[in-house]
């Protein structure tokens, strides 16, 4: 019994560690490689190395890197919460691993419907990686959802569900609705297909850019104020800029925790809306069961 | 020569920029308005403020995605175009 609880205690040590080494790991990183710079610094994603590639070099970026690092976060979150599952007497961190679950259950079943039950687990994983990604730039670290790439990949992914789910009823049907109401209106209804997944991209990462460019450009202004009104204090006290203390901490609640648990959740919202509003439900069933009426014929 | 075609390459790209954020006037306004009416709605029934806030948010989520499409041309002309067209200018010289 005693080697067993020690053993759990270790592997519980294991999960926390694997919480916590990569962002250690990622903020050593980015503090070895910061550019020395004076004043505005407006950047994209910085690029760490390179790997030569045949067709073109593949540049491994600040973005992904940082990507990486929730990715294993959340596996050691997820891993330790679910360690030592028990059906009785059960212990917080099960209470809150299944709180998550019942919310997360909750919230398809109200906006998709009991068909997409199996969804709850691809939508908790973007909830949690958008929100987590978002979250990083607490600790000053370039949040992936900022860039355009990382962003783009996930409302591909979104794309591609939301095709196959209008596909479910066979590719007639589905080119069929786009000359739906009249087909004079296809070549529109190929242009709003199209613009789902860019304005999906365009919105998560445009509202996280804007706010780190907005918290740049008053931090930038704050220091040159302090440095014209306290530049008359002797010695070292003139450099420091003593207005900067407050007022970005206050912004930063709204742009990064805020703005940013916002979005993840509209990201998820949208997912969900976009993909069980475009599945034909009542055509599909019809032909279900026409299909099971068929074979029971035979 | 060259001086001037580079400063007149980057006061357009800036005057393209603020030019381009004139469009956040109508994310403004419509949230405005969308935020007014969900006040509105609460007042008269404050049972349903959960669901009015989220639908409130979602909305206005929607509304700003104009706003941003400014941004996002906004920020492509002040950080990426001036590099891009001074690179075409100086090949064009040769």
């Amino acid at each position: 019994m005693n080697t067993k609880s020690r053993l759990f205690k270790a592997v519980d040590v294991l999960y926390i560690c694997m919480m916590v080494v990569p962002l250690i790991c990622g903020i050593v990183l980015k503090v070895l490689t910061k550019p020395q710079t004076e004043g505005i610094s407006i950047t994209g994603a910085q690029i760490y190395f390179t790997i030569p590639m045949p067709i073109q070099d593949l540049p491994v970026t600040e973005s992904q890197v940082n990507s990486l690092i929730v990715m294993i976060m959340l596996l050691g979150l997820c891993l330790f919460l679910t360690h030592g599952l028990k059906t009785r007497n059960i212990s917080v961190r099960q209470h809150l691993a299944e709180w998550i679950v019942e919310k997360v259950d909750g919230l398809i079943k109200d906006s998709m419907g009991e068909y997409f039950m199996s969804f709850s687990a691809f939508i908790a994983a973007v909830l949690a990686l958008s929100g987590f990604s978002s979250l990083l730039s607490l600790f000053g670290l370039y949040p992936p959802t900022s860039d355009i790439n990382i962003v783009g990949g996930w409302a591909i992914l979104v794309f591609v569900l939301i095709t196959y789910y209008k596909m479910k009823c066979g590719p007639l049907q589905y080119v069929k609705s786009f000359g739906d109401p009249v087909p004079l209106l296809a070549p529109l209804n190929i242009i709003s297909e199209v613009a789902t997944p860019l304005s999906m991209a365009f919105r998560h990462y445009g509202n996280v850019l804007s706010g780190s460019v907005i918290s740049v450009l008053i931090g930038t202004a704050l220091q040159g104020l302090s440095r014209t009104v306290l530049g008359w204090l002797p010695g070292f006290l003139g450099d420091i800029p003593l207005l900067q203390l407050g007022l970005p901490a206050i912004l930063s609640v709204y742009f990064d925790v805020f703005s940013g648990l916002l979005q993840a959740y509209i990201f998820a919202m949208l997912t969900m809306m976009y993909v069980s509003g475009g599945f034909p439900m009542e055509l599909y069933f019809e032909r279900k069961a026409k299909k099971a009426a068929m074979t029971a014929k035979n | 020569m060259l001086e001037l075609a580079i400063g007149i390459i980057l006061g357009g790209c800036a005057l393209g920029a603020g030019c381009a954020m004139i469009a956040g006037i109508g994310p403004g306004i419509g949230e405005g308005n969308a935020v007014a009416k969900a006040c509105e709605a609460i007042g008269r029934q404050p049972e349903c403020k959960g669901s009015v806030t989220s639908t409130m948010l979602m909305g206005c989520a929607i509304a700003e995605t104009t706003g941003l499409y400014a941004l996002v041309i906004a920020i492509l002309l002040l950080f990426v175009a001036p590099n891009i067209l001074v690179k075409i200018l100086l090949k064009a010289i040769g």
